[in-house]
């Protein structure tokens, strides 16, 4: 079924996006990761302009996170003190990160550092992530089990402690505050959620349980693409709403599902497999730097990037 | 249909000597663009009138659809550093959002080069790119969006297209692609003899959003932060409605 998408001015099939969502909605309750990096690519692939892709994005892992944060809500695993935290470094970081954009968009070629900058942080995300779950998982399958070792590394020596109880943690505000920041920056640069940075940094980082970690993630993606959503609609008009709803209806059944699946794992395995997932997406953008393109030229109206 | 095409002949009998001239209409002058809107063909059809004898020498047709021009950016990608990275651009004035060419025979032998020129007929005539700022040749680029929009079918060149009856009725079909942008599509027609350009007619398609589309266009473009805001409580309750039905499913 053709539907005709007002803002985007292309026609789409419908059930076509109703799977796309639907697939990145699974991995999004699986995972944490609000999906964007790879739903992105997907729907300039099937033809949707960029400009519109990237902004109505934004508006469905609104949906997809919110749906899968209410599943983690019913498992108590959301840690909203942890999240509220990393929301404030978050948006500082966010705010930080578009005046960074303009300056980078100024000088030009703001899109290969965009696409570097991809390729870079998917790759030692990806690449950590999956040599350290890999060795967790070998550990697991030794015999004897070791008594876990407490680390009372700088974390734990800064001022004002909080303790966040349920994360079983009692550390010091600042390292959540920096993380946020970080990712904020980061994701207002690549104009993602940031989930992909921000789970493997609240498992090694801040020592964060896993299972907890991606409902929290989830909390704080939901007010970031908010916000992104909000800032594309008043200012670049790109907001196609036909396309977010046909994208989130898949999104919202999907995450339930990813949220099922996802706690049905273990640990290391729902840890090695989100590893794979950057690995293959940093593959594919690596390619595309790398491999001659069978078109050189490309279009873009005026006035996009 | 037909019957309306011998009317329009006989209603016409007074002309200056020797005048061919065009009468036409098409199938709809309005084109409504709806949730479910898929394409739309649009039949042409016309008539030439024309005073005194017949000339000898064989007559053709050219039609040509052009939707609403815009400027646009063509980038060339070349390698540095191992990578391959936009390295030159051109910013063309200004290119038809869609254009379609139909004629009665072959285009290239129809149409004198010079007559092309003044009535820009062929795509490349279309395209006005002054002061485009690449380093490179400008054609290069002009080639690469004809090249690029004919891949996407924004751009038909179809040789052949147009039927025409005793050098007198002629009749096509020009399909208008579901990626259509709103605007007035220029249509017009041109008598053709011995590669020059005999008369002309032009009139217009009208594409317009209509029902939802048109409203939610307008919403997005008038108001902005209510749409904006429009959006993510559609998210926000899509989310919570999946989860409660979620809810409800698991429990039994």
């Amino acid at each position: 079924m053709q539907i005709y998408l007002p803002i985007a001015e292309v026609s789409v099939n419908a059930f076509l996006l109703l799977g796309l969502g639907g697939m990145v909605g699974v991995l999004s309750g699986m995972f944490g990761v609000g999906g964007g990096f790879l739903m992105t690519p997907l729907l300039f692939f099937i033809g949707i302009p960029p400009a519109v892709a990237v902004a109505t994005e934004a508006n469905q892992i609104v949906a997809s996170s919110f749906s899968g944060v209410l599943a983690h809500l019913k498992r108590k695993s959301v840690d909203l003190r942890m999240g509220c935290v990393l929301l404030i470094g978050g948006l500082v970081g966010a705010a930080l990160g578009v005046v960074i954009f303009n300056y980078l968009k100024a000088l030009g070629q703001v899109d290969l550092l965009v696409r570097l900058c991809y390729v870079v942080f998917l790759g030692v995300v990806g690449s950590l992530m999956f040599v350290e779950s890999l060795n967790a998982i070998r550990r697991s399958k030794q015999p004897v089990a070791r008594p876990t070792r407490k680390k009372h590394g700088l974390v734990h020596a800064l001022p004002f402690k909080m303790r966040f109880r349920v994360s079983g943690l009692y550390i010091s505000v600042i390292p959540p505050i920096l993380v946020g920041l970080v990712v904020g920056i980061l994701a207002a640069i690549m104009g993602v959620g940031g989930g992909f940075i921000m789970v493997p940094a609240m498992i090694y980082l801040l020592g964060m349980p896993t299972k907890v970690v991606v409902g929290t993630s989830l909390f704080q993606i939901i007010f970031v693409t908010g916000f992104t959503t909000l800032l594309h609609a008043t200012t670049n008009f790109t907001v196609d709403v036909v396309l977010a709803v046909l994208l989130l209806v898949g999104g919202v059944i999907g995450a339930q599902f990813g949220t099922i699946i996802g706690a049905r794992m273990k640990a290391e395995q729902l840890r090695i497999l989100l590893a794979g997932m950057v690995l293959l997406v940093c593959g594919k953008l690596a390619c595309d730097l790398l491999i001659m393109p069978s078109e050189l030229y490309s279009l873009a109206a005026e006035g996009g990037h | 249909m037909r019957r309306f095409l011998l009317l329009i002949l006989l209603l016409f009998p007074g002309l200056a000597n020797g005048e061919e001239t065009i009468v036409a209409d098409l199938s709809q002058r309005h084109v409504s663009i709806t949730t479910n809107f898929n394409g739309s063909e649009i039949l042409i059809f016309g008539a030439v009138r024309r005073e005194g004898p017949r000339i000898d020498e064989p007559l053709d047709v050219i039609i040509t659809v052009a939707g609403p021009p815009s400027p646009i950016t063509v980038r060339k990608k070349d390698r540095v550093a191992g990578i391959w990275v936009n390295t030159d651009q051109a910013e063309l004035d200004s290119a038809p959002s869609f254009y379609a060419m139909l004629s009665t025979g072959n285009l290239d032998e129809i149409i004198s080069a010079t007559e092309d020129l003044r009535h820009r007929i062929t795509t490349p005539q279309l395209i006005r790119a002054v002061d485009v700022g690449a380093t490179e040749g400008t054609e290069n680029f002009v080639d690469a969006l004809i090249r690029i929009r004919e891949e996407e079918g924004a751009y038909q060149r179809r040789d052949n297209s147009v039927g025409i009856i005793d050098e007198t009725l002629f009749r096509a079909t020009v399909e208008l692609p579901a990626n259509l942008t709103e605007g007035d599509y220029d249509t017009t027609m041109y008598l053709v003899r011995n590669g020059e350009v005999v008369n002309k007619f032009a009139t217009s398609i009208d594409v317009q959003k209509v029902g939802l589309e048109r409203f939610l266009f307008s919403l997005a473009h008038n108001q902005p932060l209510v749409y904006g805001l429009m959006s993510l409580a559609i998210a926000i309750a899509a989310g919570w409605l999946a989860s409660a039905a979620f809810t409800v499913m698991l429990r039994r």
